[in-house]
């Protein structure tokens, strides 16, 4: 019954998104009139019903996980009973149909939450808003329900699931789309919003404050899946690289790209009235990037390590709704952008005209990732087939990067409206000394070194040094939440920057076959094979390594124990790393397979100040959560004034 | 500056930025775009050999040697067609072993043989790359 219930509550859902359009239709065009208050409080009520319906149906879903109810397709081709009770759960997401369904979960239940908490923007407005909502949520619940039913009966029943994928199993992963996802949707609430301005002609800092706590939201989202999911391919995958520029990867990357150039442009907005036209734009381009991520992702079109759970035909529905959506805006804010118009003035050389230069480069950024992500398409649409690599985006977004650190450290130095070059170049002073002296001292240390990854750290170190200065000679405690959000989160960048650069000049790598007793080195470390021994986890077993390690020649002995890991359902070997975190980097130890001889294969990496990459990520996303807090506090403070 | 001079130069400096986005990437095409070659499609026409490139088919039967140092192995990569040798220095993945599907990435040498810095091995279907998968798909059907 728990199946028929969920696709019940999905197919009403589908039907209150259907009513909602249809009442903020009524709304709008009732708009000044008595009727309107009536017709806003029932869109008000039914947006709250469509998102509970929603998660209802979701919850009823992880349900069927739960119990393992063999009765259900989903559940015999994605799960196990011998599972862990977490990947039982995360099982539910963990493939096509229920990722859907977690997507208009969230879809809904966010418009539910702008329809209860949504004050600023005029009545109208939220109603165009949540009209724009509606209209997007549609789309998907017919996907759902005529393309991708999650709830479909399998008989008779499956004995026993098939399983999880091996390498979805591990608590990162497991959370790792619901955290993208929220982000993904948080950027279609901007877009709405964007929707609702441009029918409403309503574009001014009232829309733009209301927008900036989702977009907020949804960055932070971003920012801590796109690092999570960095540290998962680098650990999980046994291969020791933290980014591959994988399509996979590049689809959670651009709408981040994206929603940071729209968290700035969406600023100048609030705070001076500038960009009107640009931030609408920015708001539809980042909510593209999400629908695009979703289509490379779900449709199995792109190649990609990780690309799972494909099916060719839904794509082409992804797509239909992809052109629909994307295409309808695009149509709207040509017809409308006229109609816009121009906001407050302000100098090139200024706070403006640093974020302005910040979003050209960010947009730069994106187009290289796009074009490179999709070329392979185009291509094989005309009939050659190619992959691009990590060569191609590395050499072309290197020099736009590097423009934009600097950018980055000169911008929250300058003042708003108009500055001075020279003021500005004093300013500098001190950053740019510090990261010459870095720069001197890293290539005079490291002879021989690329000198790429070391302008890369001089650049990280004048970030770092830039980042901060806004808070010298201010009084810290009454320095307002945002400022502290921006500083902490540009210091991130500086932190994973520096982190990126160490990396790649100073890892060191030994390959190696042993016998247990030898000792290999790799960087300031001595390792050794102590044996190999079997090991029994709920639903793998594993051949275990345990190896002692010491650093230099008196330091203290450490084991670590990489494994070959052999799950039965469904029967697949995995890799799973040993890494050593250490103050000054990690040490990442893979077991290779044995031979004949008693010798076994170890990949031994030292990767000095790797943390720091994802150290530099969570700093990111710490600077924009203290920021919403600050925003959110500071309007409520206004609207109680 | 006037507003519409202001507009007109931000519109210009987008444009600007959309080219060069557009040149760097084109010219990092040119020269970077790793493509995906089967053995039938460079017999006869080796590929530059300075581009990093991807070789997909079978194991072939008996052709597996792994070498005295225990990290090197060589193999050759059939597609019914033609065959190429194959060097790989590193941890074979899982489920890599003879008359089973491969990717290998890395470069030509002249002598058309091939260097492997990486290899796909090939997993469950539903854990392959579509293109990959559409490639062994056919070595396969060759092969049998």
């Amino acid at each position: 019954m728990i199946a028929e219930a969920g696709l019940a509550a999905l197919w009403l859902a589908g039907t209150f998104a259907l009513i909602q359009l249809m009442l903020a239709w009524g709304a709008v065009r009732a708009n000044g009139t008595a009727q309107a208050d009536e017709l806003m409080t029932a869109l008000r009520r039914v947006s709250l019903l469509q998102g509970l319906l929603a998660l209802l149906s979701f919850g009823l879903l992880i349900a069927l996980f739960v119990r393992s109810d063999m009765s259900v397709v989903l559940v015999a081709t994605n799960s196990h009973s011998a599972k862990p009770l977490i990947y039982k759960i995360a099982g539910a997401w963990g493939n096509h149909e229920g990722s859907m369904l977690l997507w208009v979960a969230v879809l809904a239940t966010a418009g539910a939450g702008v329809a209860l908490f949504e004050r600023r923007l005029a009545s109208a407005t939220l109603a165009a808003t949540l009209g724009a909502q509606a209209f997007i949520a549609i789309g998907f619940y017919a996907f759902l329900v005529f393309a991708s039913n999650p709830f479909i009966r399998l008989d008779p029943p499956a004995p026993d699931g098939q399983g999880l994928n091996p390498l979805l199993q591990d608590p990162g992963l497991a959370f790792h789309p619901p955290t993208l996802y929220i982000g993904y949707v948080g950027l279609s609430v901007a877009f709405s919003f964007a929707v609702g301005a441009l029918i409403m002609r309503d574009v001014g800092p009232a829309f733009a404050k209301a927008m900036r706590p989702w977009v907020l939201t949804a960055w932070i989202f971003l920012t801590i899946g796109i690092t999570a999911g960095s540290y998962w391919a680098y650990y999980e995958l046994g291969w020791g690289g933290w980014w591959f520029w994988d399509p996979v990867e590049n689809a959670s990357l651009m709408p981040w790209l994206a929603a940071t150039a729209l968290l700035h442009s969406v600023t100048v907005l609030a705070t001076r009235d500038g960009l009107r036209a640009w931030t609408l734009m920015l708001a539809l381009v980042a909510f593209a990037m999400s629908m695009i991520g979703t289509f490379l992702v779900r449709s199995g079109i792109l190649v990609s390590v990780h690309a799972f759970a494909v099916d060719p035909t839904r794509g082409s529905f992804i797509l239909a709704l992809l052109g629909i959506y994307i295409g309808g805006a695009l149509a709207l804010f040509g017809l409308r952008v006229g109609t816009v118009t121009q906001g407050s003035t302000f100098r090139l050389v200024s706070r403006e005209g640093a974020l302005v230069l910040n979003n050209l480069l960010l947009t730069v950024i994106l187009g290289i990732v796009f074009i490179g992500t999709l070329y392979p398409l185009f291509a094989q649409a005309m009939g050659v087939q190619l992959s691009i690599g990590a060569p191609f985006f590395n050499k072309a977004t290197a020099p736009v990067a590097l423009a934009l650190v600097a950018a980055t450290a000169a911008g929250p130095l300058l003042r708003w409206r108009r500055d001075s070059m020279n003021a500005l170049l004093g300013k500098l002073l001190v950053p740019v000394g510090a990261a010459g002296v870095a720069f001197a001292l890293v290539f005079a240390l490291s002879r021989g070194t690329h000198p790429v990854p070391v302008l890369a750290i001089a650049f990280a170190v004048g970030l770092g040094v830039a980042s901060v200065l806004p808070l010298v000679r201010r009084n810290l405690r009454r320095t307002p939440m945002h400022v502290w959000g921006m500083v902490i989160a540009h210091l991130g960048v500086a932190v994973s920057l520096a982190g990126m650069a160490a990396d790649s000049a100073f890892k060191t790598e030994r390959l190696a076959a042993v016998h247990v007793g030898d000792n290999v080195t790799v960087g300031p470390f001595r390792v050794t094979l102590a044996e190999v021994r079997p090991a029994i986890g709920p639903n793998w077993s594993a051949l275990e390594a345990r190896l002692q390690v010491r650093r230099g020649e008196d330091g203290q002995v450490f084991e670590m124990m990489p494994q070959q890991r052999f799950f039965s359902a469904p029967p697949t070997n995995t890799n799973e790393a040993a890494i050593r975190t250490l103050f000054d980097g990690q040490l990442y130890t893979v077991l290779g397979e044995g031979a004949e001889d008693g010798r076994w294969q170890l990949r031994l990496w030292w990767k000095p100040w790797v943390t720091l990459i994802w150290l530099g990520g969570g700093l990111i996303a710490l600077g924009g959560l203290l920021a919403l807090i600050g925003r959110v506090r500071r309007e409520r403070r206004e609207d109680d004034a | 500056m006037k507003p519409k001079h202001q507009r007109l130069v931000l519109g210009l400096l987008a444009l600007a930025a959309i080219g060069g986005a557009s040149g760097l990437a084109l010219s990092a095409l040119g020269d970077q775009a790793a493509f995906f070659y089967a053995p039938g499609d460079v017999a006869g026409k080796p590929p530059p050999l300075d581009r990093h490139v991807r070789l997909g088919g079978m194991v072939a039967a008996g052709s597996l040697k792994r070498q005295p140092d225990g990290v090197s192995v060589n193999f050759a990569v059939t597609d019914g067609k033609a065959t190429v040798p194959v060097a790989f220095r590193g941890v074979t993945p899982d489920l890599f072993k003879e008359d089973s599907g491969v990717v290998a990435e890395g470069r030509f040498n002249p002598d058309g043989s091939f260097t492997a810095d990486n290899l796909l091995a090939k997993h469950d279907e539903r854990y392959m790359p579509p293109q990959v998968a559409g490639k062994m798909h056919k070595s396969d059907s060759v092969a049998q």
